[in-house]
């Protein structure tokens, strides 16, 4: 039974990497754009579901941390620097800021940690917003450019879209690396029993600000793609709707789930628009199928699959 | 001998209330003492005041000579104390193994090197090995969850020992156990402090658990030290037979 369960979540793990290098082939530029945004939203998820989904650290300022990557890069890349350093930048200065704000969560826990990044976020929004000299303020930064890799121009929607799976790639390949160490497991010790975890030498301070350092870094990271990607950046998308959307994305695929955030994104990204056809109803056929999942699988879609298929178990008498 | 825990005049109140008034006791090296006493007489309150869990209002904590007072509870743990709690506290949602796994993996090198390392942090001859000890092997690849609650009990308890601890103090651990279990359980306790010469301090509440298990006893009530001795003689203790045993 473990074993056909390894090798089915095998075979649509090869199937799903196949239909993403495949995908592009038959959509149109629009249809790329939207499986890119799922690419860099992906990231964004993955670095909340180490915060959230593992370690148990509620945070809605996983949006912040993709504006802070995305208005570094349309920032200085328009201003010529080039893209990898921008992108090291996102990823480093996010990954400090996440470590400072995982400080208040030493002190605060749940609707109240909640709550501090959540102000966290709406401040960052404000800065965007408000600090015209720096950031544009409403009127953004446009015109951002799209790197070059190796003399090989990633302007097009589909050579942008490979550089965001490849990204993605690597991303997922790190955190798959970070979570099967020993620092997985701390993570979830954290999560689910904190007293217990630090009597056993775990040092939850360190760990807690590593968490939150590691997540907002590839909010950092997802938001240094998005820039190129949508090429012109201004507040709006960087408020707390994307907070809590890239929320919705852990929660609804599985918080604590290694692929819990791919299928999350799917439904929050891809689904609407799939939806589209049914026109002005889209948005509540949308909100009823979220409220229907919920209900009946709180632990999301993976948790569902986990429960259906998990073997019984042979110690309880 | 050598004491490896040495308690000098601990106190802890909570706002007017004195939970332990002046407890001092030492533990020598492979001895096993047992903290016995009513309800509310402060055992788990002063095993936290060890253990970094709570601040001590006064008094201080020797660890092999050492003043380790309000040490925070991780940094005691990886000096050598290990400890278990009143209530399970196992990790439901990993394997018997992981949770074995994790009890140990922070005693094996530095936060990064275990970043780039193994990922049972070499572990896993170790956990095969406390499994065969405390016979959990065949749930090893179980989910915590789904174990009884007397194998859940034997996992809390091998927990407490993955890193070799110097000194384990137990918070009633014969609690809720079903005598096989219970027979068992405290079996495999005498062996590991054969084995491993390991130190105990034992909070219990099952007399006769505590009375074959222990070397020496100290009974508490109402925050302070009323007697100890060997369990004959604190058997005996009419002081004990009034405050405790003599109400049960």
């Amino acid at each position: 039974m473990r074993h056909s369960r390894s090798l089915a979540a095998g075979i649509m793990l090869a199937l799903g990497a196949a239909f993403l290098v495949v995908a592009p082939l038959g959509l149109k530029p629009y249809g790329i754009f939207i499986l890119s945004m799922w690419a860099v939203m992906t990231i964004a998820a993955i670095g909340l579901n180490l915060t959230l989904g593992y370690a148990g650290q509620i945070s809605l300022a996983q949006a912040a941390f993709v504006g802070i990557g995305a208005y570094l890069t349309a920032y200085l890349t328009t201003k010529g620097w080039p893209f990898w350093s921008t992108y090291m930048l996102g990823g480093v200065s996010c990954f400090a800021i996440g470590w400072l704000l995982g400080y208040p969560a030493l002190r605060v826990q749940h609707h109240y940690l909640a709550f501090v990044t959540l102000a966290f976020n709406t401040l960052v929004y404000l800065i965007f917003r408000n600090e015209e000299w720096l950031t544009g303020g409403i009127y953004g930064i446009s015109n951002v450019p799209r790197p070059v890799v190796l003399g090989w121009s990633m302007n097009g929607p589909r050579e942008f879209y490979y550089f965001c799976l490849a990204h993605l790639a690597l991303v997922s390949v790190a955190t798959w690396w970070l979570l099967r160490s020993p620092w997985g497991l701390a993570f979830v010790a954290l999560r689910e029993n904190p007293i217990r975890a630090l009597s056993l030498g775990v040092d939850t301070r360190r760990y807690t600000l590593m968490a939150f350092a590691l997540g907002a870094g590839l909010g950092g990271i997802s938001g240094a793609l998005y820039a190129p990607l949508v090429q012109f950046i201004d507040p709006t998308p960087f408020a707390l709707g994307l907070s809590l959307n890239l929320l919705l994305m852990v929660v609804l695929g599985g918080s604590g789930y290694f692929f819990g955030p791919f299928l999350g994104a799917i439904v929050a990204v891809l689904l609407p628009e799939w939806l589209r056809f049914t026109e002005g109803f889209y948005l509540m056929g949308y909100a009823l199928l979220v409220i229907v999942l919920m209900a009946f699988s709180p632990s999301g879609l993976l948790g569902l699959a986990d429960r259906l298929t998990r073997p019984a178990p042979r110690g309880a008498p | 001998m050598s004491s490896v825990l040495e308690v000098r005049d601990l106190k802890k109140s909570f706002g007017g209330i004195v939970a332990v008034d002046g407890v001092s006791f030492g533990v020598e090296e492979g001895e096993i003492l047992g903290i016995i006493g009513p309800n509310g007489s402060g055992k788990s309150t002063l095993f936290n005041c060890i253990l970094g869990q709570l601040q001590p209002t006064a008094g201080e904590v020797h660890l092999d000579g050492r003043p380790v007072t309000g040490m925070r509870a991780c940094d005691l743990n990886r000096l050598g104390v290990s400890r278990t709690f009143q209530l399970l506290q196992i990790f439901p949602q990993l394997t018997v193994r992981k949770n074995l796994i994790l009890a140990g993996q922070e005693h094996q090198g530095t936060m990064l090197s275990r970043l780039a390392g193994r990922p049972d942090a070499g572990l896993s001859a170790a956990a095969e090995r406390m499994l065969g000890f405390f016979r959990l092997e065949r749930l090893a690849d179980e989910h915590a969850a789904d174990l009884s609650y007397g194998q859940q009990k034997l996992l809390d308890v091998a927990m407490a020992f993955m890193a070799g601890p110097r000194l384990a103090l137990l918070d009633e651990p014969a609690g809720g156990v079903n005598p096989t279990m219970l027979a068992s359980l405290r079996e495999r306790l005498q062996a590991i402090n054969a084995e491993q010469g390991s130190t105990f301090v034992v909070i219990e509440h099952n007399m006769e658990f505590v009375m074959a298990l222990c070397n020496r006893i100290l009974v508490l009530d109402e925050g302070r030290v009323i007697a100890q001795g060997d369990p004959a003689q604190v058997r005996r203790d009419p002081k004990v037979i009034e405050a405790y045993l003599g109400r049960s």
